[in-house]
């Protein structure tokens, strides 16, 4: 565990020592700002919650989620470090959860800094805070579901941008697939049962969910799996990469 | 005494290519082993399996009698192994790149300072600890790598390329410190500077096309030259056209190459001749500047043996 603990400071700190995680986080915010009081009208609505914040989190990660995976093993196998790194007394497990950790806390740190906006609504009205912390977490687990999907696609490319464009592309597969621009599709011809689950396996219906207040342990083990699944299959692409 | 290193039968293709073909060889404590070969040869893959990078097709790898595949983590804590090109995480000072290095290898406290001061020490790294690692020149990326690699102070070290783009004075530094190493460790250095062989190793294996084609020490290498034992003579161009033909009428002696201001006696077999022309030289009151005798040049054998096919294969 204390070698997980290694690996996941020296790449949290990575992060840190080059500007990635400072114009990561600056965009972050600019554009949950931006997306909150120009897309979402949180002032016009009236309203004192976060939903007009929330509702946008997911098309946030969908752009800047990819770019803060992509370098996670592509880098490392351009310039030949990964070679270091797996000669190291280090599990690839180890190494793949540390590395992902490390981007999941930078991504924390980031929706951390918006608590402005907490302080904000509950300054002009009196918000119901259980929902809003729910929708913290949601959007929190939400970014590591995000974060499986990016590091795993990262995992089959020396090329960062390659990485990019592979991972954005699933994620967007992920996001869309509860937008009725999907679903219409479906209806009509699919029989009921299936296009409940195309909208089950979205992310969006299951942040939905969490994020007015309702944690159910299926929205868990939903995005829970969706890590899971993601991150075993990184292990294995840079295992099959040491036996190519 | 168990060998550190064991390769028994290792093989490993890249599609079409065989880049290790069937190689075996063993290191003992004490022993420096040159791995020599062309680009390409298949001496780097040959370490990455070493060192657990990559997984053999066939045959096993062992380190301290411990099968790479089977106990990797094992394996990896007894090695220390520098990847070619040394790599290393360019935006951290070599202070905290050592730090992590002595960290993931276990070490915490007091004890990952001594072991990073010590390998801070060995590289003479202190004046540019904390410059980051893209900042440095490649003399000192590349001993960044090489402290990364005996921070621990590993019985076994695999090093790729360990002074290659070093300056001279750099790579005297580096092999008198394999030196230094060499009683108590098993080192395997890949080269493909000859004379790197001749100041640092006990034994040398030529590898081409993934196959061993020559293993022994440098010496018992140079001896397979055909210009070892060969005599070199100089002189002015007459005296050399009339000491020529006397040469080619003595026995043991192969052939005589004529250049401008010397001429070359290669022996018949590497016999020793030396002495022969010496004599010869002296009783017929030739006027020459120097009569010396030549080892075989690790270079020739090289070529010889790894131009065109390969050659034989050796043991």
């Amino acid at each position: 565990m204390s070698t997980l603990g290694t690996v996941f400071r020296r790449e949290l700190v990575s992060y840190f020592i080059t500007p990635l995680a400072y114009v990561f986080i600056v965009i972050f915010l600019a554009l949950a700002g931006a997306m909150t009081f120009f897309l979402g009208s949180f002032f016009d609505r009236g309203q004192a919650d976060l939903a007009p914040f929330f509702t946008f989190h997911p098309w946030l990660y969908l752009l800047l989620v990819p770019a803060l995976s992509m370098r996670l093993w592509a880098e490392e196998r351009r310039i030949g470090t990964i070679e270091l790194l797996l000669t190291l007394p280090i599990t690839t497990t180890q190494a793949v959860l540390g590395k992902y950790l490390a981007a999941w806390a930078c991504t924390a740190i980031a929706l951390m800094l918006t608590f402005p906006l907490w302080l904000t609504v509950n300054y002009l009205g009196d918000p119901d805070n259980g929902v809003i912390v729910a929708g913290y977490f949601g959007s929190m687990i939400m970014a590591g579901a995000y974060l499986a999907i990016g590091s795993c696609f990262s995992a089959l490319t020396k090329n960062q941008v390659i990485a990019f464009v592979l991972s954005a592309a699933a994620c967007i597969i992920f996001t869309v697939s509860g937008t009725p621009l999907v679903l219409n599709f479906f209806t009509g011809w699919a029989p009921a049962e299936m296009i409940n689950t195309i909208s089950d396996l979205s992310f969006l219906s299951n942040f939905n969910a969490i994020s007015k207040g309702v944690i159910d342990i299926s929205n868990l083990v939903y995005f829970a799996s969706v890590i899971g699944v993601f991150l075993f299959i990184n292990v294995i692409l840079v295992e099959l990469y040491k036996a190519r | 005494m168990p060998p550190m290193i064991e390769l028994d039968h290792l093989s490993k293709r890249f599609g079409a290519i065989t880049a290790v073909d069937d190689v075996s060889f063993q290191v003992k404590r004490g022993e420096v082993l040159g791995f020599l070969g062309p680009n390409g040869a298949g001496k780097s893959t040959a370490m990455k399996i070493l060192a657990g990078f990559l997984d053999a097709d066939s045959g096993t790898a062992r380190v301290c009698g411990l099968d790479v595949a089977d106990h990797p983590i094992e394996v990896k804590r007894r090695l220390g192994y520098m990847p070619e090109g040394a790599p290393s995480y360019s935006d951290m000072t070599p202070l905290a790149f050592l730090n992590f290095i002595a960290e993931s290898r276990g070490f915490r406290g007091d004890k990952r300072n001594d072991h990073v001061d010590k390998a801070i020490e060995m590289t003479q790294l202190f004046e540019v600890l904390s410059q980051p690692i893209e900042t440095l020149s490649k003399g000192f990326k590349h001993r960044v790598a090489l402290a990364q690699a005996l921070l621990h102070d590993p019985e076994v070290l695999i090093l790729d390329e360990p002074t290659d783009g070093l300056d001279p004075n750099q790579k005297h530094e580096v092999r008198s410190l394999i030196q230094k190493m060499a009683p108590d460790k098993a080192i395997v250095i890949s080269t493909h500077i000859l004379e790197e062989v001749d100041a640092v190793c006990t034994r040398a294996i030529i590898i081409a096309h993934g196959r061993i084609i020559a293993d022994g020490t440098p010496e018992e290498l140079e001896a397979t030259s055909p210009r070892h034992n060969g005599v070199t003579v100089s002189a002015s161009a007459n005296t050399l056209d009339a000491l020529a033909p006397m040469l080619r009428d003595m026995k043991d002696i192969k052939e005589v190459e004529i250049g401008d201001d010397s001429l070359f006696v290669l022996a018949k077999d590497g016999k020793a001749i030396y002495e022969d022309v010496r004599v010869l030289v002296r009783q017929q009151k030739f006027d020459v500047r120097d009569v010396r005798p030549e080892r075989g040049r690790l270079e020739d054998v090289f070529r010889s043996i790894t131009a065109g096919n390969g050659g034989s294969r050796g043991t």
